[in-house]
């Protein structure tokens, strides 16, 4: 678009045509108020606050709808313009409660600020106020009537933004009213509900306090928490979600979440479960205090200290009568980088095994191969906002990946975006796409064949081959296609439609896994046979130095199987439920030595001989991988008393285990640090460490306990992570790109994943001692789920 | 043979909604004419209406009810067997009006949007009816009374008890 020129309070100005006056005025830092605009939904011109003086108009006009022309000459501060605005103002608040002393919104509400700013609190409307009981729409939305000002917000962000549609405005003029999808006679209670996807987006699109959390409600004050930016834990998108974080008598409890600055790569979005599903955190059941089995097979607690000792000195007997390969540790989706990494290294140096794996949730390393040798293949969450064109080929990112479902939604519509949806179910955002192909179950694999050009594959994915053969042409005709996988394309399959994307110029690639790190355990070499950075244990000397084992250890079900014959001395479990997930059966494990390090009483803490209580995401530091390959800071909000972070106790118990803790985590500085001195220069991995740091204007780290000191090491060694400290630290998310070297390919591996199959309310363990997901799970069971299709 | 199985209408209005929905650039113009047809069938706006024109167009029912609230002529439970519509706008107003509604009210027993107990009438105080040089004007169904005098509307109340008043739906 050409630019235009126009001027606003007699400053000259630039804009692309078509601009709304609004937006340019923002650019420029001119602030125009507005109640019912909402940059990228549609406009609604209702709330009468954004108008401006254009010259040669008669009229004030709304600058919301106003594109910016050549030579306009606008006012957007005079007496005039002040004296509409406080009267729009004192017509809002002829009916609006003054109860900001109790209101959620009080200190973050829009109608405050603008009433602090036009002053219109002296009142001339003599009526009494007209009075409606607040109503509970569903366990997490409610909803105050006399609050509300009808800027149309909500009904928007629900219908455009979420494509869900589940709220409406009925009745006429100022006894209008926010509607919910299912009116109060059709309900059993007789009020009124909402069948949704319970996103509370319609709650942040609100600029008063009409819509209210069901989780925060009446909890406390905006000013009163502190808010922690941090990364959510719970799919595999990585959105950016703010904890409110208030002191307790026990720690500081998470009173709060939600999107508060939008600053993040989600932008605008939070889903369910970021912004209300913080509550497993403060619950009851939580286990805060390290639990031994005594020998009449009772949990007794212990102290730390007592703990640790125990479980190092297990360890190393274990270790050293029946060697490393007999001990399997299984690590989680959930832990940061820095853990994941920290424990494979552990498992290899300090256990010396390989029997190491972790819940895979997408097949990363068939996906790392693929690209192998490619630069810039791999696409940012950030493509899904921008891209021209998707092709989405299995997954249902709106029950499992809802940010990404958002992005794909909002560039369909603001971008004219083009979507072609592949899916043997008739997944939500087929409604979205400009062609859908509808798979026979399992088809995945031929699909991929004939996209890459077997052409008899074609009659065993669809019934109709034609249609498929146009729907190939179309996406091959298509330029910087953005390419999004579900986790239903495994190993061959999955390098086969890469192979056929490859073809494609300037496509971008992104696997689709389920939780917060599973990114991140795969690239940190959770895996039996595979190093950080997707390098072949056997091609590596990475750990060399360490006498680390050469040949690719046990994968997840090897290790129960050697525990179901006897052979597994020892299991290390860190934040993961296998026991469950993968049904394994409770005897296999009753000579095992099990150590697990859980928030809960999982089915696999059950079967522990010690537990560790550990603390979760919201209450550690370091940085997670989207499933995309976007890195991200997670700040420590919460505190339990009681729980340590997995970083500290897997340090721990190496530590009582006899290993040397310089060598496990490169810590230390000045006369007692050793940095190679001892081993002459140039000789080790401490002294290439110390010379990378220098090199890299770093300083040593100087705990064991610092995961900074681990992701040192990892932005050293691990092939694809080279970090930008300063995007990090930032709150900022950026692209990594590890791919497999390439040069050695692993042919005949088991993928052996797993897919979560989480809904939008369930969250695996999270899920299950999450109050509110549990609330709404019971609640929409009663629904009747005119929107949602329930995830097959 | 209606495109939807199972209607609640009779065969002619199915068939007439079936032709409603294709004489419009967009299918749900035809949403308001037909929320006054089905009331008129039906008596009033049922969940069941709601559902099957929402079908039929295909919309969400929300979006029916939205409609559906917005117009004080189209109702939600069921009207008396004649519905007095007694208009209160302003050339009735001066001429009496206001008299004529509170006679209706003390002579049925019954307020604004009430149905007496044997169902036979209900009363409403509606917007202009567009009878002002006649003021003032009421309308039982579809049938108008003009010129009224608290006499008048004696007569006219007791002709349709009697099962004599004209029923033009």
């Amino acid at each position: 678009m050409a630019d235009v020129t126009f001027t606003v309070d007699g400053k000259k100005l630039t804009a692309p045509a078509g601009t709304l006056l609004i937006d340019a005025c923002k650019s420029a830092g001119i602030e125009i108020p507005a109640f019912c605009y909402y940059p990228g939904l549609s406009l609604q011109a209702a709330c009468r606050m954004c108008v401006v003086r254009l010259e040669k108009v008669p009229k004030l006009q709304t600058a919301c709808t106003t594109p910016v022309a050549e030579g306009m000459v606008v006012q957007t501060e005079t007496p005039e313009i002040v004296q509409a605005r406080k009267a729009t103002l004192q017509l809002l608040l002829g009916n609006h409660p003054l109860d900001c002393p109790v209101c959620d919104a009080g200190g973050e509400c829009e109608l405050q600020d603008m009433t602090f700013k036009y002053g219109a609190a002296e009142s001339f409307y003599a009526e009494p106020k007209n009075h409606r009981e607040e109503q509970k729409w569903s366990p997490v939305v409610y909803f105050d009537r006399p609050r509300c000002i009808l800027c149309y917000r909500c009904v928007r962000m629900c219908g455009e933004g979420m494509d869900v549609f589940a709220l409406g405005i009925q009745n006429r003029g100022s006894s209008s009213v926010i509607a919910p999808n299912v009116p109060a006679d059709l309900t059993p209670d007789h009020l009124a509900h909402v069948d949704c996807e319970q996103c509370g987006m319609c709650i942040d699109a609100c600029p008063v306090g009409a819509l209210t959390s069901g989780t925060y409600r009446y909890k406390t004050r905006p000013w009163e928490m502190n808010h922690v930016a941090t990364t959510c834990t719970h799919c595999g998108d990585g959105c950016k979600t703010t904890l409110g974080v208030r002191s307790t008598s026990d720690g500081s409890e998470i009173v709060r979440g939600d999107n508060r600055d939008k600053s993040g790569i989600n932008g605008d979005f939070l889903c369910n479960k970021g912004r209300y599903a913080f509550d497993f955190a403060n619950n009851d059941d939580r286990i805060t205090q390290p639990l031994v089995r005594q020998s009449n097979g009772e949990f007794k607690p212990v102290s730390w200290e007592e703990a640790f000792d125990y479980v190092g000195k297990r360890l190393r007997e274990l270790r050293d009568t029946r060697g490393g390969k007999s001990i399997g540790v299984i690590g989680g989706n959930r832990l940061t980088n820095e853990e994941a990494y920290l424990l494979q290294k552990f498992a290899r140096t300090v256990v010396g095994t390989n029997n190491i794996d972790h819940h895979r949730t997408a097949d990363y390393v068939s996906f790392a191969q693929a690209l192998a040798g490619q630069t810039n293949r791999t696409a940012s969450l950030r493509d899904t906002l921008t891209a021209p064109a998707i092709l989405l080929v299995g997954g249902d990112p709106t029950n499992q990946a809802p940010g990404t479902a958002w992005n794909i939604r909002t560039n369909v519509r603001n971008n004219r975006a083009r979507l072609y949806v592949v899916n043997s179910a008739e997944i939500k955002l087929r409604r979205q796409a400009k062609a859908f192909v509808r798979l026979a179950p399992f088809g995945y694999g031929a699909l991929a064949g004939y996209l890459a050009g077997d052409n008899a594959a074609g009659s065993s994915a669809v019934t109709d081959v034609n249609a498929l053969s146009t729907f190939r042409d179309t996406v091959k005709a298509e330029e910087n296609l953005l390419i999004l996988i579900g986790s239903e394309l495994r190993g061959a399959e999955l390098k086969k439609l890469i192979e056929f994307g490859l073809s494609i110029p300037g496509a971008k690639f992104a696997l689709l896994a389920d939780y917060a790190n599973s990114r991140g355990a795969a690239d940190m070499g959770l895996l039996p046979d595979m190093l950080p950075g997707y390098t072949p244990v056997s091609s590596s000397n990475t750990f060399a130095e360490y006498n680390a084992p050469a040949e690719a250890g046990l994968d997840m079900l090897e290790i129960f199987d050697a525990a179901g014959r006897g052979e597994l001395s020892a299991l290390y479990v860190v934040g993961s439920n296998p026991v469950a997930r993968y049904s394994v059966d409770p005897a296999a494990l009753k000579d095992t030595f099990v150590v697990v390090q859980e928030m809960f009483l999982t089915e696999t803490a059950a079967l522990a001989d010690v537990i560790l209580p550990a603390a979760n995401l919201y209450e550690k530091s370091g940085s997670v991988t989207n499933s995309y390959g976007d890195l991200q800071q997670v700040k420590k909000a919460g505190d339990r008393a009681g729980v340590r972070t997995d970083f500290e106790m897997i340090v721990r118990i190496a530590d009582k285990m006899g290993a040397d803790m310089r060598k496990l985590v490169p810590f230390g500085k000045g006369l007692r640090a050793d940095m190679g001195q001892s081993r002459g220069a140039q000789s080790g991995e401490a002294d290439r460490h110390a010379i990378w740091l220098t090199a890299n204007n770093l300083e040593p780290k100087l705990s064991p306990f610092d995961p900074y000191a681990i992701l040192d090491e990892i932005q050293r060694l691990v092939p694809g992570y080279n970090v930008l400290r300063l995007q990090l630290l930032s709150g900022n998310d950026q692209h990594l790109q590890p791919a497999a070297s390439g040069l050695v390919q692993i042919g005949n591996r088991r993928d052996l994943v797993l897919p979560a199959n989480d809904t939008l309310f369930t969250s695996g363990t999270l899920g299950r001692y999450s109050a509110m997901l549990n609330d709404v799970q019971q609640y929409q069971a009663n629904q009747p789920l005119i929107q949602i299709q329930a995830a097959d | 043979m209606s495109e939807v199985a199972n209607t609640i209408f009779s065969p002619e209005l199915a068939a007439r909604f079936d032709h409603l929905v294709t004489i419009y650039p967009m299918r749900r113009s035809a949403l308001v004419p037909m929320l006054l047809y089905a009331q008129d069938e039906v008596g009033y706006v049922s969940d069941a209406v709601v559902t099957e024109i929402a079908q039929r167009i295909g919309l969400l029912e929300l979006d029916v009810r939205n409609v559906l609230s917005y117009y004080s002529m189209l109702r939600t439970k069921p009207a008396g067997k004649y519905n007095v519509q007694v208009c209160t706008n302003i050339s009735c107003m001066l001429r009496g009006g206001y008299e004529i509604l509170d006679h209706c009210k003390a002579k049925l027993g019954i307020g604004h949007k009430e149905v007496t107990k044997d169902g036979v009438f209900s009363l409403e105080e509606v917007e202009c009816i567009g009878a002002c040089c006649w003021a003032p004007a009421m309308q039982v169904n579809y049938d108008f009374h003009d010129n009224l005098t608290t006499i008048k509307v004696d007569e006219i109340i007791e002709t349709y008890r009697a099962g004599q008043g004209k029923d033009v739906k």
